[in-house]
């Protein structure tokens, strides 16, 4: 990682250390002298409040494990045994599940403050693909830990999710058998399923070091996107960043605690809360909320294989983002109708998620697929175009001539 | 190293392809079983055994649900205005098109044996529900008629038919 490399250490020890494992120096040129932007807004917080989120669901679910039977038929009792009999079992179990939900929430300003400011923008391609497949693993770890419930909706989830492999054409039913060892969802399906969503995390740890450390090779992207140009466009990262991070980390905090201690089911399914029945399917199957999106453009379509396809698609196509936007203006800041295109995809986005939980029919199915069509519009035939006939307002000459016009 | 002779190379390359082939073959035949564990196990297949069924207790009209291989089975005891629906269908104007003569087994037009697992996502669909004398899928909204053909709804198939004999009039073997 970069940075200037002014680490003196002091006491005896870390000079010991420094001489063969240079790692003070490592974590002093990455957090403290670390060179950010000084125009930085607190959008750019939740990198580290996904980081702090990762690290208390790793925390409160390796407990979990210690309580949990990953067995068909002792699961779901094993879960009412940790909300019921095991000392602040239903505190550590809702904070892992809303801790999931805030995860989430996290996990997409992130992301769509990365699209408002142009974040995914040369020199950071890598940087924004690494983050669509960490949001790829967090989806895959969330879906999975949903499942390991065993209720109603944990086993018609898995049974729906896993089907959507059945619409691959030729070999579909080979894959699903083969993903639930058996000839339905089940015990086995339960099995595996705990052992990814216990490995899955640590996967996750792994890709962010990757996703932090190309972030510190191009630095980061800022308000005006626009690169730092000189030491007076720069603020250390301590104690500047890690205040601001901290700060925005305990207002986080303040709303998880909220969920926690007084909603704690507000985001969970009444359904699941009935032991898995392979003979009956609730009436009514709706994913958790960070699915909606994807689960509405899933049932615009009344084509299965077209279906599932636009479901895949439209999460793979994040990661051609760099490429389809062929505007070199990062900031929207200075992109007045990317800014409005940007706004109606919001719109459309947290749209679908509203139609997802909606039941498929009437209004909702026309909304669905307006949305739907927005949504693919935006990134292959908007975003290419307005490259070309967008006229952009002037960039700012550096970060410190934009933070001190706005001031006077 | 350029400076060696190709004479001296012979050794050298030799150990190189032998190593990559031996690597090679190994990788892959260690795929086998790492992939192969996840199929259904041998516990698994030997519940899947066949299943006899006894129709008499079912009346005109009733739609059981059995399971075979953790699959959940429709047995339509059909009467003759669900039969006569399903026949008065335009068979070429089906999604999947199947006549109903290809639905049931000869002689036992009044019996209609499916999986009882929507071709869509997997949801089991709701009995007598929808508008087409079958079946309702809750999740996505397919609907089935009374030869559990996909009728409207996202469901590219008709629901599947299991394997199955009559051992006798009122006996199935399921499987």
């Amino acid at each position: 990682m970069s940075g200037s490399s002014t680490y003196q250490p002091q006491n005896g020890f870390l000079k010991w250390l420094e001489r063969r494992l240079p790692i003070g120096g490592l974590v002093h040129s990455s957090f403290v002298a670390y060179p950010t932007p000084r125009n930085l807004n607190y959008w750019w917080t939740f990198g580290g409040i996904l980081t702090f989120m990762l690290g208390v669901q790793m925390i409160t679910g390796i407990i979990l494990a210690m309580h949990y039977t990953p067995e068909s038929t002792m699961a779901f009792n094993s879960i009412e045994g940790i909300m019921r009999d095991v000392n602040y079992g239903w505190l550590l179990r809702y904070v892992h599940a809303s801790g999931a939900s805030m995860f989430f929430l996290a996990v997409y300003v992130h992301m769509f403050r990365g699209m408002y400011y142009g974040s995914y923008k040369e020199p950071r391609e890598v940087l924004w693909i690494l983050g669509v497949i960490l949001y790829l693993l967090m989806m895959a770890t969330a879906f999975m830990g949903y499942v390991l419930v065993w209720g109603q909706m944990s086993f018609w989830a898995a049974t729906v999710i896993t089907n959507l492999f059945s619409a691959i054409p030729g070999v579909g039913d080979i894959i699903v058998t083969w993903l639930w060892g058996g000839y339905a969802v089940g015990n086995p399906t339960l099995n595996r399923f705990y052992s990814l969503h216990y490995l899955l995390p640590f996967v996750i740890a792994g890709v962010v070091v990757l996703h932090v450390w190309a972030l510190h090779v191009a630095g980061q992207n800022n308000p005006a996107g626009i690169e730092p140009k000189s030491p007076k466009d720069t603020v250390p990262f301590t104690p500047y960043a890690t205040v601001k991070d901290s700060f925005m980390i305990a207002c986080f905090c303040i709303v998880l605690a909220w969920l926690v201690f007084y909603v704690p089911n507000y985001l969970l399914s009444a359904d699941n809360y009935i032991p898995a029945n392979p003979a009956v399917t609730p009436s009514e199957i709706v994913p958790e909320w960070y699915y909606l999106p994807f689960y509405a453009i899933l049932r615009s379509i009344p084509n299965k294989l077209l279906g599932v396809t636009a479901l895949f698609s439209s999460i793979i196509i994040l990661a051609f983002l760099p490429w389809l936007d062929t505007s070199r203006v990062r900031s929207a800041r200075y992109r007045p109708l990317f800014r409005q295109f940007f706004w109606l995809f919001v719109i459309a986005a947290v749209g679908l998620g509203y139609l997802g939980s909606k039941p498929p029919e009437g209004i909702y199915v026309v909304l669905s697929r307006v949305f739907t069509l927005y949504y693919f519009a935006f990134f292959l035939i908007i975003l290419p175009l307005l490259g070309i006939f967008e006229k952009t307002r002037p960039l700012p000459n550096s970060i410190s001539e934009s933070v001190l016009k706005a001031k006077a | 190293m350029t400076t060696v002779s190709s004479a001296a190379h012979t050794r050298r390359d030799f150990l190189y392809i032998a190593t990559a082939a031996v690597g090679a073959v190994g990788a892959a035949a260690s795929l086998v079983p790492l992939i192969s564990q996840m199929n259904p196990d041998a516990s698994t297949i030997a519940a899947g055994a066949p299943v006899d069924i006894d129709l008499s207790p079912i009346t005109d009209g009733q739609i059981i649900k059995v399971f075979w291989r953790s699959k959940p089975i429709f047995i339509f005891h059909r009467t003759k205005h669900d039969i006569d629906l399903a026949k008065d269908v335009n068979v070429s104007s089906l999604r999947d098109p199947e006549p109903d003569s290809e639905r049931v087994k000869p002689g036992h037009e009044q019996w209609l044996v499916v999986i009882g697992i929507c071709t869509h996502l997997g949801c089991i669909p709701l009995p007598h529900e929808g508008q087409f004398d079958g079946w309702f899928c809750p999740c996505h909204g397919s609907q089935y008629d009374s030869a559990g053909r996909i009728r409207k709804g996202p469901a590219p198939k008709n629901l599947y038919l299991p394997p199955y004999k009559f051992t006798s009039d009122t006996k199935i073997r399921i499987g």
